[in-house]
């Protein structure tokens, strides 16, 4: 029997990365949050590989961290190994990585959800989503009889159905329901209905949003095998250790030391490639058990053979799960083959030959929505508070995860406060380029955060997410006094350090080009600004120092802006004129009353595209595929035309009146 | 009131050989732009020169050789067509002349205004009433169904088959690079970094080579100007006629019949020659006449080829000389007409520059090898180069992504890392998509993964 069990400002369906940081933003926005998991067993459930971060995924928990989100601090705490990679390559491209103890790392979540205020976590499974009517909202237009039609949502949400009988209502709602929507498990030739690590899948709730008008895709994505740590000869792998100097994610974290756990690399040979040569008819994805679309960028072992037959050898790296488990993930052997040629392919491995596996590898399918049905602030356009985030959307990964259900919670909280959301630019975050890709593009593959997709990659550097994006934090509320305080206090050590090295001038004598030359730094010939010496490749802040004694000491993160803000300035300056170009499109805003089909001179192709992703601005039209700027500039013609008639119509009225 | 950060150009006159021909420049460095091409003979440059003021002066090149005499209009923001900052330069007609100036002034920063730019400059601003709002948009989206049109005809062919080998190309280093990036831990050779700048330096000649065609393609396209000088009944009109085909001009033998300049276009060897038959070049007496000669000298003067034509089976005259002296320094065929009569003056005689060749307009000798030098001239070379770069926005594209290409250099040679370098070539490979009209959207994503194996 259905029955009222409770009224909150927000629910979260599904407490996975996405949907832990959905609802800590929302509950410490001050909504008061019901966060939904099919297992209270399994929340913040890595069920892939045990890592955090690396390129472009890295930057993505570093901005998380600087809005006020959870993932860094939580990695920072029960992460096991740290590198920073790409460190022979610019800034930009840097990017943090780091081995977790899966276990630690979800009940540390865990806790941190049942303890923060304002939030309650239930073990509930949600089978509908109830929705109600909105009056139509006549949207007036203009004064001159041309018609226009509402396109604004004409349903909101209200609450959902548990399947035993509990309605939660809520007037925001996010969903954040990963792969477990109508999840289907597949290994070789068996397969059954379930969620990662044998958990319950949720069967009804996509018929619930299919009824909703949802347009829903399937995806399909996999998981190696867990071997015992106790059956490898490490031996005949090499040894992968993390950095010495110890790295941390969150701009809060001070850890200075911290135990680590090395990865062992190994290789595929030809007898492996055979195996599965061999077997392929079984594969599923070639017999045509699997039907959804799988990521190019993490393609099983079988498809790395079938689609490159010449490589004669696959690395794989050997990544322990966690300090209290002999389970060891095996990256780069993800597979869905039969059980007995998972088993037979990974006895032919160095150092596995007689491996045992604790988790057969498998390949899940499941349901997600069809991100283009999203606004940037990922509130549905056609359901008023309904919100979505996560691999629900069509991504992979748990730091897309995460960074999407951040926003989507702190803009459930907006929502509801009536306050504008916080939609971040392409030009501010990683995560202004994931979710405009997501919701102007589409995906058809579970989408992947790389730095190649990010055109202002200078300017988005992992180094300075904090200087982009913690005022925002601290604007919607989501910063602690305690990070805006260390914010204030680095942000004006790197003010007064810059004006400092601007000031100071050196000249070409005899006695000052002896301390440069002491220092390891080329002489000068003219009189030249510390700033401008700064730039030379050669030259770092405390090379400079060792010459000029009265500079003062920096912090490293100080040093390091400096360092990057002098010598890399050509090419910033080089982005921030790009991004300035782009801002006056971003500028235009495109109402969402907007009937295209009344657009004169608009072509075919970008009056459907226009009508059914709806931009929000010219800026994001110029990026939907099939809009030219032809296009873009009959809209530009258009709006103002719109605008002056609206004035005029204006000036009647009073007259009027 | 919207403003933009480019500055754009076009030749704002319809095309052919009007008396006046305008480069508008619009935009917030419209003066600065307008000052690095044309010289005041007062010396004053155009940004301290006041509004609404003409400026007599020079086109100059980057070489500081005269282009053209030329009058420059200022306007001020607001007070122009669109609202910024506008100089007119007023030129001498001509195609070639035009293209040159419209040429050094993109070269100098500007942008080519896209059809239907300045009026949607001038609507946005506010300039133009709502009742024009239609047209401008009218205008624009034709700009779509034309390009595509040129776009179809144009691209179908050899050069953008040439554009899509180097973006191919550059793609793959951009692939390569990026894999490299965004997979440090995969299993992937590293990039030689000598090796993409020997690939972009490849890339370069090519691209430079294609922009030596701009000439041979605008010549393909706009055709040659060409005038035909020479004293009174010395043959020009039974020349242009055989060139022609036709019978057009009156031909007489009273010297000073030929009296208006008429311009015929013929087709020699594949070239679109635009024939300018001009009067007698000679001292005359008579004042109508004075004017058809004059313009004689004017066209000669303007024109991109000038065949001069002397009567071979007589001694040189004064005028002879004169006309000589008037084809120094220009691109000309100097013609020795009457072949069929016994040679007076040859070659020798003559000692100048240009090719000498002997003709004959009454039994057509000589003729085979004049249109193999007219094609010489205009770049077309005995196996058929279909490349030719037409436009000048392919043009001012391909001189766009050169630079990037050389910035690309610039970040290799300063010893920067590979993450920088694909920025510039990713300016590059973008500008050459603009040329060929695609858009970059997840064509590197999918080289990405189609070139390396990726993945956990």
């Amino acid at each position: 029997m259905q029955f009222i069990a409770g009224n909150y400002d927000v629910i979260v369906i599904g407490a996975g990365h996405a949907g832990v940081e959905a609802a800590l933003a929302a509950a410490r926005m001050g909504q008061r949050t019901l966060l939904a998991t099919l297992s209270m067993d399994n929340i913040a459930l890595m069920p892939c590989n045990p890592s955090v971060g690396g390129p472009a995924k890295g930057h993505l928990v570093r901005e998380v961290d600087a809005l006020g989100g959870e993932m860094g601090i939580n990695a920072d705490k029960t992460c096991i190994q740290f590198r920073m990679l790409n460190t022979g390559k610019g800034p930009a491209v840097h990017a943090l990585r780091a081995q977790a103890d899966k276990k630690l790392y979800q009940f540390t979540m865990k806790e941190t959800c049942e303890n923060t205020e304002n939030l309650d976590v239930k073990q509930i499974l949600i089978t509908d989503l109830l929705l109600e009517d909105v009056p139509t909202q006549k949207e007036v237009a203009d004064a001159t009889s041309h018609t226009s039609v509402a396109c604004g949502p004409n349903k909101r949400v209200k609450g959902v159905v548990v399947e035993t009988g509990e309605v939660y209502l809520a007037p925001a709602i996010v969903m954040a329901t990963g792969t477990y929507l109508k999840g289907r498990i597949i290994i070789g030739e068996h397969t059954y209905s379930g969620g990662p690590n044998g958990q319950r899948p949720a069967m009804h709730f996509s018929d619930s949003l299919a009824a909703a008008g949802v347009r829903l895709m399937r995806f399909k994505t996999g998981t190696p095998a867990r071997v015992d740590a106790r059956t490898l000869d490490y031996d005949k792998m090499q040894l992968q250790p993390g950095d010495d100097e110890a790295r941390n994610f969150s701009f809060l974290s001070d850890v200075t030391t911290r135990e680590q756990v090395p990865c062992y690399l190994t290789y595929t040979n030809e007898a492996t490639h055979k195996i599965l040569r061999d077997n392929m008819d079984r594969a599923p994805m070639a017999n045509g058990i699997i039907e959804g679309v799988g990521p190019r960028y993490c393609p099983s072992i079988e498809t790395k053979i079938l689609r490159f037959p010449d490589k004669d050898r696959h690395q794989l790296f050997l990544e322990p799960e966690g300090l209290h488990t002999n389970e060891v993930y095996v990256q780069g052997m993800s597979t869905s083959m039969p059980m007995d040629v998972q088993l037979a392919f990974l006895h032919t491995i160095p150092g596995l030959e007689h491996c045992h596996v604790m988790r057969a590898g498998y390949a899940i399918e499941y349901d997600c929505i069809d991100p283009t049905q999203l606004k940037p602030s990922l509130e549905f356009k056609a359901i008023r508070g309904f919100f979505s985030a996560g691999q629900a959307n069509g991504t992979s990964g748990y730091e897309e995860a995460a960074a999407q259900g951040l926003i989507a919670g702190i803009n459930a909280a907006l929502f509801l406060k009536g306050e504008d959301p916080v939609v971040l630019r392409r030009s501010d975050a990683y995560i202004g380029v994931l979710i405009d890709d997501l919701v102007t593009k589409g995906t058809h593959e579970p989408y992947r955060m790389m730095t190649s997709r990010a055109e202002y990659r200078l300017l988005l550097r992992q180094d300075n997410a904090d200087m982009r994006l913690t005022p925002i934090g601290r604007r919607i509320g989501l910063v602690t006094d305690e990070r805006w305080d260390r914010f204030l206090t680095k942000k004006a050590a790197i003010d007064d350090a810059l004006k400092l090295l601007h000031d100071t001038l050196l000249t070409p004598s005899t006695a000052q080009n002896a301390a440069l030359e002491e220092a390891g730094i080329a002489p000068i010939h003219s009189a030249t600004t510390a700033y401008d010496l700064l730039k030379r490749t050669e030259v770092t802040y405390d090379s400079l120092r060792t010459a000029l004694p009265d500079l003062p000491a920096l912090a490293k993160e100080v040093r390091d802006q400096v360092e990057i803000q002098s010598r890399y300035e050509g090419y910033i300056k080089k982005q921030m004129e790009q991004v300035a170009h782009m801002e006056k499109l971003e500028a235009k805003r495109l109402p969402d009353t907007i009937d295209y089909n009344t657009v004169p001179s608009l072509r075919d192709e970008a009056r459907e595209k226009l009508a059914s992703i709806r931009p929000e601005s010219l800026g994001q039209a110029s990026r939907i595929s099939g809009v030219s700027p032809a296009d873009v500039s009959v809209l530009m013609v258009w709006l103002e035309q719109q605008r002056r008639l609206r004035e005029s119509a204006g000036k009647k009225q009073e007259v009027r009146v | 009131m919207p403003s933009y950060q480019d500055t754009i150009a076009a030749i704002a006159t319809a095309p052919g050989a009007a008396g006046i021909g305008i480069i508008r420049v619009s935009g917030k460095d419209a003066l600065a732009i307008s000052d690095r091409v044309f010289a005041a003979a007062s010396g004053t440059p155009l940004a301290k020169t006041p509004a609404g003021r003409a400026v007599y002066g020079h086109i100059v090149s980057d070489t500081a050789e005269t282009v053209d005499e030329a009058i420059a209009l200022v306007m001020r923001a607001p007070h122009s067509y669109t609202r910024e900052d506008v100089v007119e330069l007023q030129c001498h007609g001509g195609s070639v002349v035009l293209r040159r100036v419209l040429g050094l002034v993109l070269a100098h920063g500007a942008r080519l205004a896209e059809r239907g730019e300045f009026t949607k400059r001038a609507f946005l601003s506010g300039r133009l009433d709502l009742s024009q709002a239609q047209a401008v948009m009218d205008v624009i989206s034709a700009r779509t169904d034309r390009a595509l049109s040129v776009a179809e005809s144009h691209l179908a062919g050899h050069f953008s088959g040439r554009i899509r080998t180097m973006r191919e190309k550059c793609l793959a280093m951009i692939a390569h690079l990026e894999a490299t990036i965004d997979f440090p831990e995969d299993d992937i050779d590293d990039v030689a970094i000598d090796e993409v700048e020997r690939e972009v330096t490849r890339i370069r000649s090519e691209l430079r080579a294609l922009l030596a065609t701009a000439h041979t393609g605008r010549i393909l396209r706009d055709g040659l100007l060409t005038a035909i000088v020479g004293k009174p009944n010395v043959g020009k009109s039974s020349l242009l006629n055989t060139l022609l085909r036709e019978e057009r001009a009156i031909v007489t033998d009273i010297p000073g019949t030929t009296r208006d300049s008429i311009e015929e276009t013929a087709d020699i060897g594949g070239v679109p020659l635009r024939i300018i038959d001009t009067a007698g070049i000679r001292e005359a007496t008579d004042a109508v006449e004075r004017i058809g000669v004059e313009k004689a000298r004017e066209y000669a003067s303007r024109a991109a080829l000038v065949l001069a034509l002397f009567d071979g089976s007589q001694s040189l005259t004064d005028e002879d000389r004169a006309i000589l002296e008037l084809i120094q320094d220009k691109q000309a065929i100097v013609l020795l007409n009457k072949a069929d009569l016994p040679a007076v003056t040859t070659a020798k005689d003559l000692s100048v520059d240009a090719p000498v060749l002997s003709i004959s307009t009454k039994d057509e000798r000589g003729f085979d090898a004049l249109t193999a030098e007219i094609a010489r001239i205009a770049g077309i070379t005995e196996t058929p180069e279909e490349s030719y770069v037409s436009g000048e926005r392919d043009a001012a594209l391909l001189r766009k992504a050169d630079d990037h290409f050389r910035a690309a250099l610039a970040t290799i040679a300063n010893g920067l890392s590979a993450d920088f370098v694909s920025i510039d070539l990713r300016s590059a490979w973008e500008t050459l998509g603009e040329i060929t009209g695609e858009k970059a959207s997840e064509d590197l994503i999918d080289e990405i993964f189609s070139k390396f194996c990726i993945g956990k």
